[in-house]
């Protein structure tokens, strides 16, 4: 047994986390900073941090993952890091010239209370920024929230940095598309295409984290959004946030800065959620859902259809972020199946309610926890078995301790490619994930049955 | 060794897809020119063109030194060098973090070091579990010590380990808990060994401070706590081997085979069970000199264990290493089985070395990782007839380039005075030499020196490149220029190679390979370079129409 010390009785802790679902905000400023173009993130802390978030990233998407530190060493503890983040900036402008550093903070650098902006000051004072370069910076100390705040920070300091407005609307939306992989984000960007539609994608990690082998390698990638489309979003008509944590403090930052109205949704994983993200869009932009979409949607609508046997009642346990966890249990619900354990380990208020209400009609009691962790998920699954696992790599020790079929899906995904390249979100994403659900039930079936139960046509 | 100068390389075939050869000197002064003058004037002393000046006098570099802010560096941490490195790869300990989740979470189960729990009799293994105090911005505000305790206790009530010790993260430090304080407390509370490390990470300028850190706690706290003798006439610890891939399994495999007997590896497949009766060993065999000789410089003084270093990696260094450890001895009957096993092993690697050498041969290599694997893979190169060109450390010191014998010359700056050097003495009762008075004076037995490590520019031929703490932007360079036909470093290095279309081995983690060590091993890695350096991959990188992309006519399809 690979977690042979954990036990069915579950017993209260207040103050001890084993196996964590969650991890700390610096990796998701990394991430988000990494969709915009020509970008270098920036860690202010020592360089533990950054080589563990580099190190994280890298193994989830096997692509080069390029940021910078501020390396402090105990005397930078003591005095503050301005005289660190001053040299780096220098140093970073002259050797690997980016467009824009984007600066986050950790535990380190808050806990002595280093003031970013003020430094950023003395830098322009000392010359220290180049002519058309540009430094942002978010606040995200590692002991508040989670990974999916430290994305949530960023891409709102993208908004509090650089949107402007322009005097007038443009027939323009912006997608703020959450924590999602660049397939994901490819595949929000082709819908919002089909539906022929002008829009503003950040942050946009499409062809930075999923490049293409060239036999040459490029700092810089060619995707991200630029600082020129930053400062137009706030002109833009309007705003879609999907994922409300992940998404929401952007859009409501621009909606108070720039009004531009918005519109928070959640992910659009699974039929109902991708209907609400299209009708979204077709009534602030103005336009028809083309044919197409609804080729796409009834394709997925068809095979629910044929395969709802397949589905029908089957227990799931899931664990992972909130945003992705919420539209997910809607989607398992709406195919009826039924996901019976749901934990993640940021705390949000509103999560736990969500959840339940979303599995009200469902004819089974949930566990629904925010700010566990996955050890007590493991218990859960101990005392009450599932069909199928649905979270990120470390759910394997579960699924193989348990023989529980398994779909890895969320953050982060170190054994396995597809994440960075086929979509789970909008009508096709959906039909990947039915696929990837069917595939793990189908298979245990065919493993489990007898010689004289196996079937050919399933 | 003769210099490798631009005439031997064109007499080795070395493969150079450059035009021109650039003089390693050249090169240094362009990298050099891209910097703002005072990271120049640093740089130039950690990029090292090396020259043999005497016998034993090779050039000096700047090493454990500061990162530059806005470097990008391999580096990590003091905490990622403690608890990943020395402290994460024993599997009955409960190694608790307080701070905030990250640090937890990011060297949880990420180093690949394998364990066999199977050889403990309790089975306890909590190496697939990750345990953190998750502090909170409450904590941050109002101090962390009373979670601590409770986050203890409840690893104590749920799990009954034998042991817990607790590491110290960044903001831990700052806000002034005492781990040490809180673990003594706990321990005497519990009655179980429960103790802390102050690794935060902005400790020492790279991971090797927290070596040195988790390398004083284990002295501290778990050496010397059982003084049960195991049975065995050769009996040895061996220090720096973190089982990655499954090294330890197979040098033990061969050990046993000597009649070797290991009485515990630091800290690969390791319990603290072993680590607590270390010291009735007779011999510390050092494998990573950077993360461990700490260990077995105290374990001398204070028993009486006399070490040298040895080298498991590549079937060349595994059988002189074999030799080494049997002439110590001094005694026929370990001597000859020595050379028994060395024959017995010998064909399958000499097969393999013969089968992948001419696709190798002459290749150039480059490897920049750890404090001792840069040093310990250029034999391995070298047996497929590559040629080990640049090479380099991400967190080493000046004795692990140039030799022990800078030590008494090494300036202890700022950064090293706030890593702990303990004061050891003889102790008392336990404290029983193995070898003679005069053996420990000469540091000589049997012709065998002791407390030895000539370091790995010794190893290298003049007119290479030796970079301490190489740069992303250095690494670009020498990509660039020599076109190597692979380049060894860690995780977040990987890609950027690869992506140049050159293969990239990880030698920290493997990749998903290993073992590597002892014969068998070699034979692996053998195979794992011929494997990447020869893929077809390489030969896909470019599409048809990108090789020539003018079409000479026109071609018109008619059907029928």
């Amino acid at each position: 047994m690979l977690l042979r010390h954990t036990p069915k009785e579950i017993v209260e802790r207040k103050s001890l986390t084993v196996n964590p679902a969650k991890t700390c905000q610096p990796i998701g400023a990394m991430y988000a900073s990494l969709g915009i173009h020509g970008c270098l993130p920036h860690s202010h802390g020592s360089q533990g941090c950054y080589a563990y978030h580099r190190s994280t990233l890298t193994r989830h998407y096997k692509e080069p993952v390029m940021a910078a530190t501020s390396s402090f060493t105990e005397g930078a503890s003591v005095f503050g890091g301005q005289a660190n983040l001053l040299q780096a900036m220098d140093n970073i402008f002259t050797i690997y010239n980016p467009d824009v550093i984007a600066v986050h903070t950790t535990c380190l650098s808050e806990t002595i209370g280093d003031d970013v902006p003020q430094i950023f000051g003395k830098a322009k004072t000392d010359g220290k920024i180049p002519e058309g370069k540009y430094v942002f910076h978010a606040s995200t100390p590692s002991y508040v929230g989670t990974h999916v705040t430290g994305f949530a920070n960023m891409t709102k300091a993208m908004v509090d940095y650089f949107a402007k407005q322009n005097g007038h609307k443009e027939n323009r939306i912006n997608i703020i598309p959450g924590w999602v992989e660049p397939s994901d984000m490819k595949e929000i960007k082709r819908i919002t295409g089909e539906l022929g539609i002008d829009f503003i994608m950040f942050p946009d990690t499409d062809n930075v984290l999923n490049s293409p082998q060239t036999g040459k390698f490029e700092m810089y990638p060619k995707g991200g959004v630029t600082i020129d489309e930053l400062i137009s979003t706030g002109s833009s008509s309007g705003t879609v946030a999907l994922g409300g944590l992940a998404s929401g403090p952007a859009a409501k930052a621009l909606d108070s800065k720039c009004k531009v109205p918005c519109k928070i949704l959640d992910l659009p994983i699974g039929i109902k959620a991708t209907d609400r993200f299209v009708d979204t869009l077709r009534k602030m932009a103005g336009v028809n859902v083309p044919e197409s979409i609804n080729i796409e949607r009834g394709q997925l609508v068809d095979i629910v259809t044929d395969m709802q046997a397949y589905f029908y009642h089957k227990k799931v346990a899931l664990v992972g972020d909130p945003d992705q966890l919420v539209a997910l249990t809607e989607f398992l619900v709406s195919i009826d199946m039924m996901p019976i354990h749901i934990l993640t380990g940021t705390k949000d208020k509103k999560f736990e309610k969500k959840i339940l209400s979303l599995t009200e009609e469902m004819p089974h009691d949930v566990n629904v926890k925010s700010g566990g962790d996955m050890y007590l998920f493991h218990q859960w699954v101990k005392n009450e078995p599932v069909d199928l696992l649905i979270g990120n790599s470390y759910v394997k020790y579960i699924a193989r301790d348990e023989d529980i079929p398994f779909i890895r899906y969320g953050f982060p995904i170190l054994d396995r490619i597809g994440h960075s390249y086929f979509p789970m979100v909008c009508y096709r994403g959906a039909m990947r994930f039915l696929e990837k659900i069917l595939d793990a039930l189908m298979n245990r079936i065919d493993r489990d049955s007898s010689e004289i139960e196996f079937d050919l046509v399933m | 060794m003769e210099a490798l100068s631009k005439k031997r390389i064109d007499e080795e075939k070395v493969s150079l897809d450059t035009d021109e050869f650039m003089d390693p000197e050249t090169l240094k002064l362009e990298i050099l020119s891209k910097y703002p003058p005072k990271v120049a004037r640093k740089k130039a002393k950690q990029i090292i063109v090396n020259r043999k000046e005497t016998e034993v006098k090779y050039p000096e570099i700047q090493a454990n030194v500061r990162t530059i802010p806005g470097i990008i560096s391999q580096r990590g941490c003091c905490y990622a060098g403690c608890k990943g490195v020395v402290m994460g790869p024993t599997r009955d300990i409960i190694n608790l973090t307080h701070g905030p989740i990250g640090c937890g979470f990011y060297s949880w189960l990420t180093r690949r070091n394998q364990t066999d729990p199977s050889t403990t009799p309790d089975g306890h293994n909590f190496m697939n579990y990750c345990f953190s105090t998750d502090m909170e911005e409450r904590e941050i505000i109002f101090g962390g010590e009373k979670k601590l305790r409770a986050a203890i206790q409840e690893a104590y009530d749920i799990f009954k380990p034998k042991m817990i010790s607790v590491f110290a993260t960044c903001p831990v430090g700052l806000i002034g808990d005492d781990v040490h304080a809180v673990t003594r407390e706990m321990e005497e509370k519990l009655g179980i060994t429960i103790f802390g490390f102050s690794c935060e990470g902005y400790k020492g300028v790279s991971q090797s401070a927290g070596h040195h850190v988790a390398n004083n706690g284990l002295f501290q706290h778990v050496i010397g706590l059982d003084n049960t003798v195991k049975e065995g006439d050769y009996r040895v610890n061996l220090l720096g081997e973190y089982n990655i891939g499954g090294d330890a399994f197979e040098i033990e495999r061969v050990l046993n085979k000597c009649g070797i007997t290991l009485i515990s590896t630091f800290s690969g497949n390791s319990s603290v069970d072993f680590f607590a009766n270390s010291h009735t060993a007779d011999l510390n065999l050092i494998m990573c000199h950077r993360s461990i000789n700490y260990v077995a410089e105290m374990m001398e003084k204070k028993y009486g264990i006399p070490w040298f270093k040895i080298n498991f990696l590549s079937a060349g260094g595994m059988s002189r290493s074999l030799r080494k450890i049997a002439e110590y001895y001094g005694e026929q009957k370990l001597i000859d089985r020595v050379e028994e096993v060395i024959a017995e092993e010998m064909p399958a690697v000499k097969k393999a070395q013969a089968e992948v050498r001419p696709r190798l041969e002459g290749k150039l290599a480059m490897m920049f990782v750890g404090g001792s694997r840069a040093h310990h893979y250029q034999e391995m190169f070298r047996e497929m007839g590559m040629i080990p060109f640049c090479a380099g450390y991400e967190f080493a010191h000046r004795d692990d380039y140039e030799g022990r014998q800078v030590l008494p010359n090494l300036k202890v700056d700022a950064d090293s005075r706030n890593i702990q050097e303990l004061e050891v003495e003889k102790d008392p009762e336990r404290y029983n030499p193995r070898i003679s008075a005069e053996e420990f004076e000469t540091l000589e037995r049997n012709g065998i020196k002791l407390r030895d490590y000539e370091g790995m520019m010794t190893d290298m031929p003049s007119g290479t490149i030796v970079i301490d703490d190489i740069s992303q932007y250095e690494t670009e360079s020498l990509l660039k220029t020599y076109k190597p036909a692979v380049f060894c470093a860690g995780i977040k290095e990987k890609y950027t190679v690869q992506k140049h279309g050159i293969p990239m081995k990880q030698l920290h983690s493997y990749d998903n390979g290993g073992p590597y060590a002892a014969y068998r091993g070699a034979i692996n890695f053998y195979h794992e370079i011929d494997r990447m350096v020869n893929s077809k991959v390489w030969d896909h990188i470019k599409a048809p129409w990108e090789k020539s992309p003018e079409l000479a006519a026109r071609y018109t399809y008619r059907p029928g």
